[in-house]
């Protein structure tokens, strides 16, 4: 009888091979050969000129720099929603989630809008005679979208691990006399760790890839490494390039899974 | 005393959520503001029009867009519901390893960067011989829609208790009734919300449709990218103003109704 | 697996509507196109805003053809996709340098001109100017042309106290800084760099383009942001005070400054070195199925009144002697969109300049865009 139930994984198992391991093999072989099809580690090698290279080291810093943020703006957040009343509470969650319904691009095109020059930030400056600013085209405008865009994916995890700690685990902790501060730190920042790694990645791994929102906010004049994948596929550049610098950046996300299989094994991060 | 300090501490809370709530909806503000804009340019107000909004209706480019993204969320949420169903169901009744083994290969769509997925199935289609359009968006969206079934199907599949399934079957139903009478109505809550599930990831859907749309189709988010470099028609804010406008209203409908007990 | 939780959270709070949201679509859709027909159909692959809508569907209700219109943005996005043949298009409307590259590559095929007796309507000038990348007229049929210059804020020079510019080398005054806008894309980008220097915005030459390349690094601080058809929007925005812009978006700027009764004017200059006479016409990739209807199409789009119709929707000046008959004497002289041709003697149409030049191109860009 179970012969027969596991029949059942068969069309999964045949889609999944050809539309993910597969697609995923042509990568290795297009990232490992040249235009002529000869074996060749240039295109990973590339990664090390110095137009890659700051490219790269960009990525990391933008991304590290917005995770960080997120996660410093997201606990507090998850912090206040948890304490809400239970009817309160998904009303308030409700709310978080309604602008991820709207299309991404244009979210990110509206803030465009905003942060530009004769932008409506600046006509608010204006108004109360403060000098205005320049904020868009710089690399505070792509962490400042990027924070935007996936604070939320901070937030939910953290949110539900949240939830999941019991009232009595604090109530005691604070009978035996621990401050706030105490409180946080060896209560609360523990138990909600697996949130905060799974939020960590679910905010890096899309921030360290985005090629579309250094796009609309900087101007075109930062390069990130997800610019530079796409250019070359897109543009038509050179596909076996494209391909080896997809594998460099592959690493990076085998750390992230890497992390998440580490410090949440049982999905306490997720929703489930 | 204690009353007053959670006084505070609730000014604070609200304070925060407030600002967060400012620094998340200013741009759905904005994009509503230019909606009615009768100027094209998005700095400069040129006076109050509802031109936008019939010109969005008249558009064949942004209703096809349209027809084309709701009609792929449909349709890759079905399939990639029927798949991933039938999928868990088969991957719960297998040892460990195997178990391991497919649930690893689950997770990657989930896990990689959206670019390296859109280019690897990009690279694929190309040498399957597979023509770029409609079908190769709508067999993306599948492939990356069928982990979150399985994802959800699953913990309900564990709380099903296989003694009923076997209970039914010792009782004379084979087991393809056995399992729509006793096993499915179990699980039916998680293969819904791995629909929804599904239909959303598939209607928010950027990059890897980016990477393999063909001749002829958009989905909205690829008509707003190829706009937004070209300078963006305020018909795409009436549009996105319609959508915002549209869920809003269902789900406060679906919070304030009377609602029954699932 | 980062969507997998918001959308499990909108799952949750949603789950009371669930069942009933889902109708939504099969209400809400309101089908635009439906491309059937056997083979009384065909594949355009065009640029974005490059058509009067009116004029797709004229051509259908005469013709009984019905028309897949398809977007790129750019040259290179679109040649990959013709290259691969994964979408098979009838007809695509590529530029110069562009053409000679599917050409070489033996992409295209040759039209049939027995099918096209409108193509008399294009000017001779510009048949003579195809010849740059298609020798002996076979494979293409002009559809736009114009040239690339720089579009200037008078009142926001004034307030920083630069005069109006009017050459190249002016996009390197400190002054601007952070007010000019410059074109993203490599070519039209090193054309600005390698003409200020008077070279030749075809080269290969080592030497040349290592100069450009450390211009365009040592203006970047300058720059405000490279854009492409964003320059239009910003500049009537008042975003900059200066940017590269294509001469056809001058129409539609001169307008809308109008309409919006700002208090400031935009005006177009072509820079005294020359610059890039730019030619967008139609091709027939060879792998294409619908050739005939290929050929319909760009008669049709030849004919004086389709023609006029479009330069009224795209403002981009037309090579079409018809329709430039038909204009209003104050369009006819409106210079910034048909120069005088003794103004054009130092430009040049761009050629293509093979895949290992267009190579050094590219990685000179990032340089600089890393920069």
């Amino acid at each position: 009888m179970n012969n027969s139930k596991r029949l059942l994984a068969g069309p999964y198992l045949l889609w999944m091979t050809g539309f993910i391991i597969i697609p995923l093999i042509l990568i290795l072989y297009y990232g490992l050969t040249d235009r002529n099809g000869a074996f060749t580690l240039a295109n990973i090698t590339a990664i090390s000129t110095p137009e890659h290279m700051k490219a790269l080291w960009l990525s990391l810093v933008l991304s590290f720099v917005s995770t960080v943020i997120c996660l410093v703006l997201a606990y507090p957040l998850a912090m206040i929603l948890r304490h809400r009343g239970v009817g309160q509470k998904s009303f308030i969650v409700f709310i978080f989630i309604l602008p991820m319904w709207m299309n991404f691009l244009l979210r990110t095109l509206a803030w465009q809008t905003l942060l530009e020059k004769n932008g409506v930030i600046n006509g608010i400056l204006t108004m109360l005679h403060l000098p205005s600013q320049s904020l868009i085209n710089t690399p505070g405008a792509i962490i400042f979208g990027m924070v935007y865009n996936f604070l939320p994916f901070m937030v939910l995890p953290v949110y539900n691990v949240l939830c999941k700690i019991d009232d009595n685990t604090i109530n005691a902790a604070r009978d035996l006399g621990a401050s706030p501060f105490q409180t946080l730190i060896r209560i609360w920042l523990p138990l909600s760790f697996p949130g905060i790694v799974s939020g960590i990645t679910m905010v890096f791994v899309p921030a360290l890839t985005t090629f579309v929102i250094s796009n609309l906010l900087g101007g075109s004049k930062i390069l990130l490494i997800g610019n530079v994948i796409e250019q070359e596929f897109m543009k038509g550049s050179n596909w076996h390039q494209g391909s080896g610098l997809s594998l460099v950046l592959m690493i990076f996300i085998l750390i992230s899974m890497a992390l998440i299989a580490k410090y949440d094994k049982n999905g306490e991060g997720s929703a489930f | 005393m204690t009353r007053t300090k959670q006084l505070i501490r609730r000014v604070w809370q609200d304070f925060y959520l407030v600002i967060i709530m400012a620094f998340l909806y200013a741009p759905i503000v904005t994009m509503m503001v230019l909606s009615f804009n009768s100027s094209k340019s998005r700095t400069q107000w040129g006076g109050f029009t509802l031109d936008w909004y019939a010109q969005m209706f008249a558009s064949r480019n942004i209703m096809s867009a349209l027809h084309n993204t709701l009609l792929i969320a449909f349709l890759s949420a079905l399939i990639a519901t029927v798949i991933g169903t039938a999928a868990a169901i088969g991957i719960s009744s297998m040892k460990q390893v195997p178990k391991t083994l497919l649930m690893g290969i689950t997770n990657i769509p989930m896990l990689n960067a959206d670019i390296v997925t859109g280019i690897s199935l990009m690279l694929a289609f190309i040498a399957f011989g597979i023509s770029m359009g409609f079908k190769t968006i709508l067999i993306s969206h599948i492939t990356f829609n069928i982990p979150y079934v399985i994802l959800s199907v699953m913990p309900k599949l564990k709380q099903t208790s296989r003694s009923t399934y076997e209970a039914a079957m010792d009782l004379g139903a084979g087991p393809v009734y056995a399992f729509f009478k006793v096993v499915f109505p179990d699980i039916l809550p998680g293969v819904l919300s791995g629909f929804l599930l599904a239909f959303t990831m598939s209607l928010d859907d950027f990059i890897i449709t980016h990477f393999t749309r063909g001749a002829g189709i958009n989905t909205l988010s690829t008509l707003i990218y190829s706009e937004v470099r070209r300078g963006i028609r305020p018909s795409m804010y009436a549009l996105s103003t319609v959508i915002f406008l549209a869920v809003l209203a269902l789900l406060l409908v679906s919070n304030f109704a009377p609602r029954k007990k699932a | 697996m980062r969507k997998r939780m918001i959308a499990l959270s909108i799952v949750a709070v949603t789950a009371a509507f669930a069942l009933g949201g889902c109708g939504k679509t099969a209400s809400s859709q309101e089908s635009g196109s439906g491309a059937d027909g056997g083979s009384r159909e065909l594949y355009v692959y065009n640029w974005g805003e490059y058509i009067d809508e009116d004029v797709i569907t004229q051509f259908e209700e005469e013709t009984g053809i019905s028309v897949v219109y398809d977007l790129f943005e750019t040259n290179e996005e679109m040649y990959p996709i013709i290259e691969a043949g994964a979408v098979t298009y009838d007809v695509v409307c590529p530029s110069d340098y562009m053409i000679q590259k599917m050409l070489e590559n033996d992409l295209l095929a040759e039209i049939n001109f027995d099918n096209i007796p409108n193509v008399e309507q294009i000017d001779p000038d510009y048949i003579q100017m195809s010849r740059a990348f298609d020798p002996e007229n076979k494979y293409s049929v002009p559809y736009c042309w114009g040239t690339v210059g720089i579009l200037y804020n008078t009142k926001r020079l004034e307030e920083l106290g630069v005069e109006p510019p009017t050459r190249w080398a002016d996009l390197w005054d400190e002054r601007l800084s952070g007010e000019i806008l410059m074109q993203d894309s490599v070519r039209d980008a090193f054309m600005v760099a390698l003409k200020k220097d008077g070279h030749s915005m075809n080269t290969a030459d080592e030497a040349e383009l290592q100069q450009a390349k450390q211009a365009l690094i040592d203006q970047k601080p300058l720059v405000q942001a490279y854009v492409i058809d964003q320059v239009r929007d910003k500049m009537i925005g008042g975003e900059a005070a200066v940017g590269v812009i294509y001469s056809g978006e001058m129409l539609y700027v001169q307008e809308e400054v109008a309409d919006l009764g700002l208090d400031y004017t935009l005006e177009y200059v072509l820079p005294e070195e020359g610059t890039n006479l730019w030619l967008d016409s139609w091709v027939i990739p060879k792998n294409a199925a619908n050739k005939e209807n290929a050929e319909k199409w760009i008669d049709f789009l030849c004919r004086p009144e389709i023609a006029k119709a479009n330069f009224e929707y795209i403002t981009y000046p037309t090579p079409n002697k018809g329709a430039f008959e038909l204009l209003d004497e104050e369009l006819q002289n409106n210079k910034a969109v048909f120069p005088d041709k003794d103004k054009l003697v130092n430009s040049e149409v761009f050629s293509y300049l093979g895949d290992e030049t267009d190579a050094v191109y590219n990685n000179l860009w990032k340089e600089v865009k890393s920069n």
